[in-house]
């Protein structure tokens, strides 16, 4: 005994527990990321989205919703060109009400992550826990939360937003609508995406409720709420950062194109795919800024976040490489 | 050394291994040397970590990418073949070399039936007619004991129990008449009963045929039953290599002796109250091997140049152990 | 209870239903499908003794030890530890049942939660049994318990990937210790591990049993580690208990022809060079167990009856045998 003892102490001194910053720099998934120029990119372009979107009000040269400062007489500005009215640069031009496009995209930059965020939060949420109660509890339960998401899978998740998002829109009294279309999108989009977090929580769970310490818990009596919360909820959780990923991409796109399709966001609030639907009106009468900027920012929104999900995959779950 | 029947069967010489990884340069086998003679089984032993199983693979050329052979070489039958291109290998294996893992599943295709499998094998390496291959096929699988063979020749592998799967992997690897098989860890997966079945048959075949063999376990007993010769590696080094009976019964190196004691064994006549014997502390990590002999931190017989110097192997008996003890210039 | 025993097992079977699902079953018309895993299987353990139950695959070992430990109702027959049973109706009962019993997995890797630290695995049963209140008073616990099975108090900082296999499993023993257990199930406790640091295990769990007054049951395949760690030892085939007798018994007379044929397999250090008989029989499907004595068809004495009836346990003093034909 002592010999194993003073032996395991040695150890212990060789690797005395490290602190969270240093734990995290020294892990696989950090070396990973610095060796990896395409998540750099990614994560450099999708923060400076972010960053632009949290401080609109501060960066945007203009307020875009302010109608006291809209000049009529700066409208089809060009990008880069100066106000007829006011004599101001705009970096990115105007559309018709002269207002400023860098600005309106900043703002509606902020529109679009939120409700792509918010969307996936609420699929997330509800998904991971209908997924957890099927897989640890199984019969009956698990038949009917899977049977549920089996049929909504046949559908394209657009189509049940949609429905749902009419559905909502006429519950509500026309006098909210306008105030409530966020909100009905955000659940709307979540409730057509929360299939793909349940199934795969599911089967993580299935593997992980065999495992013996699932087995320890239960025999001194933990209570299903705690071995759900405790246990398994930390364990399953690799697989739904990497679906959310990917999911937040489809949700910024599933946004745009409900705003594209006028069921979206609404003018007052215009989201990026708002701002696209308003400035393909102009594309052929040759005011092309007005489409091109808000696309481009979609893009690359759209682009860095599925970029970023699929490095995340990748590191995650080496055997799928 | 012109003559080809003076050469061992097989011979590997300062055998090393690297993984490259972002934590260091890895050795899971650093510096290993052994020869397998004719008709000889030839035990390599060791716990988890050792060496053994990339040991094999690194003599059939089956590395996992980024492990390569960084240095050594590989001899079967008086040719080179550990600088063989994919091409040479795919000839050596299967055709000089078989191999028997611990799933047999790994090495039977599940959409083919196992007479077609075994067939094929023996129709690409030993080039004869389908007729003739199919012969062989169903003789092959009635030596192995696979019970009416001629009506379950064209059965598919699921269709077997895991004993009678890994018989017919032994006949796919025996089928081509290698000179040397590869088995690695071939009777883990059994069940104790059906285990012994298959290492007698295992034995008994590769005696008949002349065939050299080696057999990697990690269990003693199976050692001590099935082989004529054993090795022990210990953190990628062979720490002994003798006759079967000389390591079990006398091991030179002071792991190979921890190792016998800490084995337990039904025929010995145990007390209750009688404490296995155990070696402190568990083998080093790839990446912390110590300095000196790998082993030295758990030795109770270390001095002060088992920290240092790495030791060669010296003569132990009828053994050789890579172990200062056995150092005679240094005891003289 | 009467006999002293601090464990009673009397009858316990137990039958999985593994027929497909219904609308399969419908269409198809195929018959509900059982399988039996464990047959009536009855045994006592004595305080402060270790009790093995030897088998290989399908001979339900380990769906014995889940039943016992109240991870599984069984079909039949009732589990007693210390006169608790851990389906009694009165919840003091079934608290004082969870104090008493605890288990040691097989698979070190897998018995820890990864993202969980060792001082909260191991204080888990403590918090969630309200052994101690008080946070220093847990921690100190914690810290007892990982000198008690020789790692250290500071390791409890640590998370479970960075211990060795050996390690891991004395993690999981002072886990088991944690609520002051007097019965330990070990499922296979050193069968993931190397020998080297299998002997440590298995010495440090004969410490414990004999500084804590532990009893044991001890479920494992392998009758070689069985030689130093059982006093009593029971074999199992295809759910049924074929032979059950004291230690120094079973191996130097084994009576039933299964025991035999495990003893005569299982290699040994000593065999140099020993061929086995080379017949080809295997262990049948659990699910279509031969009629009579399951063992008949791999049997050298069996006759003409062991097809058709199943043999009654005979007990010979402390032995106990289920065979026509013992020897």
């Amino acid at each position: 005994m002592n010999s194993q003892s003073t032996s395991s102490e040695a150890q212990a001194e060789a690797a005395a527990p490290k602190g969270f910053l240093r734990r995290a720099w020294e892990s696989d998934i950090a070396w990973s990321f610095r060796h990896s120029p395409v998540a750099i990119v990614s994560a450099v372009v999708f923060l400076v989205l972010v960053l632009g979107a949290v401080f609109a009000p501060l960066l945007a040269p203009y307020n875009p919703f302010d109608p006291s400062t809209l000049n009529l007489m700066d409208g089809f500005t060009v990008p880069m060109g100066q106000g007829l009215g006011s004599g101001e640069l705009y970096w990115l031009g105007t559309d018709d009400q002269g207002r400023d496009i860098f600005s309106t995209i900043l703002y509606g930059l902020r529109i679009s992550l939120f409700i792509g965020l918010m969307a996936v939060l609420f699929a997330a949420v509800l998904g991971v826990t209908l997924g957890l109660i099927a897989g640890y509890f199984g019969g009956w339960i698990e038949a009917v939360i899977m049977r549920v998401a089996d049929v909504q899978i046949t559908f394209p998740s657009i189509l049940i937003a949609m429905l749902i998002f009419g559905i909502a829109r006429g519950l509500t009294p026309p006098e909210l609508r306008d105030q409530m279309a966020i909100w009905v999108l955000i659940v709307s989009i979540g409730l057509s995406d929360w299939v793909y977090f349940a199934r795969t929580v599911r089967s993580s769970t299935i593997v992980e409720a065999q495992k013996e310490y699932v087995h320890a818990a239960r025999l001194i009596g933990r209570k299903p709420g705690a071995i759900l919360r405790k246990h398994l909820l930390p364990n399953v959780m690799g697989p739904v950062l990497v679906i959310a990923t990917i999911y937040l991409a489809l949700a910024i796109i599933a946004e745009a194109t409900l705003s594209f399709l006028g069921v979206g966001a609404p003018p007052t609030k215009p989201s990026l795919g708002t701002l696209i639907r308003i400035g393909q009106d102009y594309l052929f009468s040759g005011e092309w800024w007005i489409l091109l900027f808000p696309s481009l920012t979609l893009l690359a929104l759209a682009l860095s976040v599925n970029l970023l999900g699929d490095w995340l995959r990748d590191v995650l779950n080496p055997k799928l490489r | 050394m012109s003559d080809n029947t003076a050469q061992p069967l097989l011979r590997v010489r300062d055998l090393v291994v690297e993984i490259p990884t972002r934590r260091g340069l890895l050795r899971p086998v650093n510096g290993v040397s052994f020869d397998v003679e004719r008709g000889e089984i030839l035990g390599v032993v060791g716990e988890s970590g050792a060496g053994k199983s990339i040991t094999g693979a690194a003599i059939i050329g089956l590395l996992d990418s980024p492990s390569r052979i960084a240095s050594g070489e590989v001899w079967l039958d008086g040719e080179r073949i550990d600088n063989l291109d994919n091409e040479g290998l795919r000839k050596v294996r299967g055709r000089q070399i078989g191999t028997i893992f611990q799933d047999p599943l790994t090495s039977l295709n599940p959409l083919l039936p196992i007479g077609d499998q075994l067939a094929e094998t023996a129709m690409v390496h030993l080039s004869i007619s389908r007729a003739e291959a199919r012969e062989r096929a169903l003789a092959a699988l009635v030596e192995v004991g696979i019970p009416a063979a001629a009506q379950r020749i064209d059965a598919y592998a699921h269709e077997f129990s895991g004993g009678m799967r890994q018989r017919v992997v032994i006949a796919l690897a025996l089928i081509a008449e290698p000179r040397f098989v590869i088995a690695d860890e071939p009777t883990t997966a059994l069940d104790v009963s059906v285990q012994a079945q298959i290492l007698s048959l295992l034995r008994s075949l590769c005696v008949k045929r002349n065939t050299g063999v080696m057999l990697i376990t990690h269990d003693m007993g199976v050692i001590a039953e099935t082989t004529d010769r054993v090795a022990v590696l210990y953190a990628g080094r062979l720490a002994e290599i003798g006759p079967t009976r000389d390591v079990v019964e006398s091991p030179g190196h002071p792991y190979s002796r921890g190792l016998m004691a800490a084995t337990p064994s039904p025929s010995e006549l145990a007390d209750k109250d009688l404490r296995l014997n155990q070696i402190p502390g568990s083998m080093p990590g790839l990446l912390d091997v110590p300095a000196g002999c790998a082993f030295h931190p758990r030795c109770e017989f270390v001095k002060d140049r088992c920290r240092n110097a790495v030791p060669t192997s010296y003569p132990s008996g009828n053994s050789h152990s890579a172990c200062f003890l056995h150092d005679a210039e240094a005891l003289s | 209870m009467s006999n002293g025993a601090l464990v009673q097992i009397s009858d316990l079977t137990k039958t999985f239903d593994i027929s497909s699902p219904w609308l399969e079953r419908v269409i198809e018309r195929k018959p509900r499908q059982y399988l039996t895993a464990v047959e009536e299987v009855s045994f006592d353990i004595e305080r402060g003794t270790t009790y093995a139950l030897v088998g290989e695959s399908g001979s339900g070992k380990s769906t014995i030890a889940r039943m016992l430990v109240g991870l599984m109702k069984p079909t039949r027959g009732s589990v007693h530890v210390d006169g608790v049973n851990p389906d009694s109706a009165s919840a003091e009962d079934v608290l004082k049942f969870r104090r008493q019993i605890q288990m040691i997995f097989q698979d070190p890797y897998a018995s820890m939660n990864p993202r969980w630290r060792v001082s909260e695995i191991v204080a888990e049963p403590i918090v969630t049994l309200g052994l101690l209140s008080g946070r220093d008073a847990v921690v100190r616990r914690v810290g007892e318990l990982l000198e008690q099975v020789g790692l250290s108090a500071r390791d409890a900082g640590r998370f479970p990937h960075e211990f060795s296999g050996g390690q891991r499993q004395r993690i999981c023993i002072a886990r088991a210790l944690a609520s002051n257990p007097e019965f330990i199930v070990c499922d296979e406790p050193t069968s993931a591990l190397d020998v080297s640091v299998q002997a440590q295990v298995l010495n440090l769990m004969r410490d414990l049993q004999r500084d804590l007054k532990l009893t044991y049951l001890f479920i494992t395949h392998d009758l070689a580690v069985v030689r130093y760690m059982a006093d009593q030892i029971g074999v199992l085939y295809l759910g049924r208990l074929v032979e059950s007798a004291a230690r120094d018994r079973l191996f130097s007379a084994p009576s039933h022809p299964y025991t035999q044929m495990l003893l005569d397999a299982a290699p040994r250090l000593d065999g140099f060079g020993r061929q086995h008989q080379s017949d080809s029989s295997e262990i049948p499907d659990p699910i279509n167990r031969p009629s009579g004595c399951h063992f008949h068809p791999r049997c050298s004495r069996a006759k003409s009856n062991c097809a058709v009836e199943s043999p009654q346990t005979q007990t010979a003093g402390a032995s106990r045998v289920a065979c026509f034909y013992p020897s």
